[in-house]
């Protein structure tokens, strides 16, 4: 089986340069043909080894993935929500840390409000560190299994033209996307109201558009993040109707764009916001996908960074 | 008690003796001899002894962090003399009763003399001024008022304090950081801010309400002192405002002129600190601003932080920075070995300067006979790395741990007695 990653955490896209980002994905790639058709989805890769799912802040979706990625890979899994925890009781992230660095966590996967959390942790602990999300910083699983989903779709990334829209400040989604589609070879442009794009966006290597109409015809890849309602509330924008109206993906939009291009949310949606419902349900949308693919690459974080020292 | 110290070399300049008698510089020249008792000071810079004008102490109200007396002791070692003690404490210093309170412990310390902030407003709350007459009355003698961590924000009342202060030959030191811009605010905003996805603490913010100070001050004709000036654009605005004639006087951190948003990566919240870390660019301003004056006056802003409060989640740390007791090391790193300013200039930003904006009357003062004997003698060429476990503070927040910084502090007198010796706190 392949190699290990440079880095033992995983705590932002940067820590992936193109060749282990692509190690990634092809793992990924090899872990799902190796399931496929079988009756049991499960490998005895990580037998033995403890993963703690650390998640301060609620998301589901992106727990149980993660969780599914490490039973399948026949892990011991703990998931400890900060919600009816000591974490709630005021025990710092510090003590947490030692807490489960003495319990002999191999892995630990960290979903957290606060920036840069992860990267905090993993200086207290042994074990190796999967960002799930931190504040507005990055969420790099979720970059590699839309990378993984363009490449499996369109059967590249390199030159690859990826729009992003929406709030492009506040999401760590597009953080992680702008730094490994980057890193991959493709083209990326941010699409959004300049409300919603961070000071300093010109130092990234993309191209910055405000008019998502402009961008469309030359468009492989559409991904929308979501957009909250309540963000008008601090000017942002001035209405959710008015957003809707010059960012959102409706049917007049997609009908604008090329044959094979496709369309991504990493989800949750509002639907009616920044995506309409029967965008989000045709055939170019690849959301549900999106899902699947989730679980394949995490198994394959999780077993590049902890399967090779057993 | 008389001491005679040889060899000194005045603002580094040529060496002499200098005796010190009942408190005050008896005499300046060439091989004094005397009975008194002598240091041996060959090679060592002698500064009159340094002035802080904006120290955190952390006393009433967070002894675990600081107190009068740990703080002091952490003042003496840096080569101070004078610190002003910021109104930040709990119960907040807006009463004649803490400011005393203060004012009493640092004498009872007795190693530097503290000088109280008094708060501007009640509370600090930014609502209603507090009673700056009863503070400037007080046996504090409270000169300087100042909201510090918040900013008089109101433009009706920032315009009253300037006016009132006139009255109490007062300062008011503005915390300049527009609230509603820096809403969550975390570090500069700029390039890096935007790639680690903390919210960003814009220079606007800053300028804005110096912009609004400056003319403000001109409009009554009063006073107005810019704490921790962080930006280009600030210093630009200050610039401005004294051609103008403006009675306006800054400060910049130590740290401000080191250090640069880049210690951000890896979101070690020892470096979160308010105003934040700026650029390479704010730096290079901030430097040339302190060398050529429009900066009056180094102030250390020395923040002393429990370690849970430094040891989380960068949005959960609080802001702050130690820095009394690497001041000087910094701004001769910074200033001196780069050639922009002398050590007669290092005296006026360090002593001098603040002094006159606190209206301190026994600091800052030349060195001549007749003076009060508040002197540092400095070591300029030794040099150390910072070892955050050795400080005198009781907190261990330094942004310079591991750093090698030039420059060692190696006696102070106050007021003729020894608070340091040979590097060694005497109480």
């Amino acid at each position: 089986m392949p190699e290990a990653l440079k880095h033992r955490h995983l705590l932002e896209a940067a820590d992936l340069d193109r060749d282990d980002a692509t190690l990634v994905l092809d793992t990924a790639a090899q872990i799902e043909s190796a399931l496929a058709g079988r009756e049991v989805k499960k490998l005895p890769t990580l037998r033995g080894r403890t993963v703690v799912n650390l998640f301060f802040e609620d998301s589901t979706r992106t727990r149980i993935s993660f969780e599914l990625a490490a039973k399948r890979l026949s892990a011991d899994v703990i998931n400890f929500s900060a919600k009816g925890s000591s974490v709630s009781k005021g025990e710092s992230l510090k003590d947490t840390a030692l807490t489960l660095e003495a319990m002999g966590a191999d892995g630990i996967v960290v979903r957290h409000g606060a920036s840069g959390a992860p990267h905090r942790l993993a200086t207290w602990v042994a074990g190796s560190v999967v960002n799930a999300g931190d504040g507005t910083h990055e969420h790099p699983t979720q970059a590699l299994l839309d990378a993984f989903t363009i490449r499996k779709r369109l059967g590249r990334l390199d030159g690859v033209r990826v729009v992003i829209t929406g709030d492009v400040l506040h999401s760590r989604v597009a953080r992680s996307n702008v730094r490994l589609l980057h890193t991959l070879g493709a083209e990326v442009t941010l699409v959004a109201p300049p409300t919603l794009l961070p000071v300093g966006v010109e130092s990234w290597p993309v191209t910055v558009s405000y008019d998502l109409d402009a961008v469309l015809p030359g468009a492989d890849v559409l991904m929308m993040l979501r957009v909250q309602a309540e963000r008008m509330n601090a000017s942002f924008f001035p209405s959710a109707r008015e957003y809707s109206r010059r960012y959102g993906l409706d049917a007049d939009r997609v009908a604008r764009l090329g044959d094979d291009a496709i369309v991504m949310h990493p989800g949750p949606m509002n639907r009616g916001m920044e995506i309409a419902a029967d965008v989000a349900d045709s055939p170019r949308s690849t959301i549900v996908e999106q899902v699947g693919n989730g679980v394949s690459v995490r198994m394959a974080v999780l077993y590049l960074l902890l399967g090779g020292n057993a | 008690m008389s001491l005679l110290i040889k060899g000194a070399r005045p603002y580094g300049e040529d060496a002499v003796d200098v005796l010190v008698s009942d408190g005050v510089v008896a005499a300046i020249g060439a091989d004094l001899s005397t009975t008194a008792e002598t240091v041996d000071a060959t090679g060592l810079v002698l500064l009159p002894g340094l002035v802080d004008l904006h120290t955190h102490l952390r006393e009433p109200g967070r002894e675990d962090t600081e107190t009068v007396l740990t703080g002091s002791r952490a003042a003496a070692l840096g080569g101070y003399t004078a610190v002003h003690a910021m109104a930040n404490t709990d119960p907040v210093a807006d009463t004649a009763g803490v400011v005393e309170q203060v004012w009493r412990l640092g004498h009872d310390a007795g190693l530097v003399d503290v000088v109280p902030v008094g708060a501007v407003t009640v509370g600090l709350a930014g609502e209603r001024l507090a009673e700056l007459g009863a503070m400037a009355d007080s046996a504090a003698r409270v000169r300087v008022f100042s909201d510090d961590g918040k900013c008089v924000a109101d433009p009706a009342l920032m315009r009253r304090a300037l006016e009132y202060t006139k009255a109490l030959d007062g300062v008011v030191a503005q915390h300049a950081e527009e609230p509603r811009l820096t809403v969550g605010a975390q570090m500069h905003e700029g390039e890096r801010s935007a790639r680690l996805g903390l919210t960003g603490w814009p220079a606007v913010a800053e300028e804005a309400i110096i912009a609004r100070d400056v003319l403000l001050a001109e409009h009554v004709g009063a006073r107005l002192h810019v704490c921790h000036v962080s930006t280009a654009g600030s210093v630009e605005l200050i610039r401005w405002a004294k051609s103008r004639g403006v009675q306006v006087t800054a400060e910049v951190t130590p740290h401000h002129l080191l250090l640069t948003d880049a210690q951000a990566e890896g979101y070690d919240a020892t470096f979160k600190v308010n105003p934040p870390l700026r650029t390479g660019e704010d730096v290079a301003a901030l430097r040339a601003g302190l060398a050529d004056g429009t900066i009056d006056a180094v102030a250390t802003d020395h923040a002393p932080h429990a370690a849970e409060d430094k040891e989380c989640e960068w949005s959960a740390a609080r802001p702050g920075m130690l820095g009394l007791e690497q001041a000087l090391s910094v701004v001769v790193d910074t200033m001196v070995d780069t050639g922009l300013m002398t050590w007669r200039e290092v005296a006026d930003r360090m002593s001098v300067r603040p002094a006159a904006i606190g209206r301190l009357a026994g600091h800052g003062r030349p060195l001549e006979v007749g003076e009060p004997a508040n002197l540092v003698l400095v070591d300029p060429g030794a040099r150390a790395v910072v070892d955050p476990a050795a400080l005198a503070s009781r907190s261990r927040n330094s942004p310079y741990a591991g750093r090698e910084l030039p420059a060692r502090v190696v006696h102070v007198l106050l007021r003729g007695e020894p608070t340091v010796s040979n590097g060694k706190v005497q109480k």
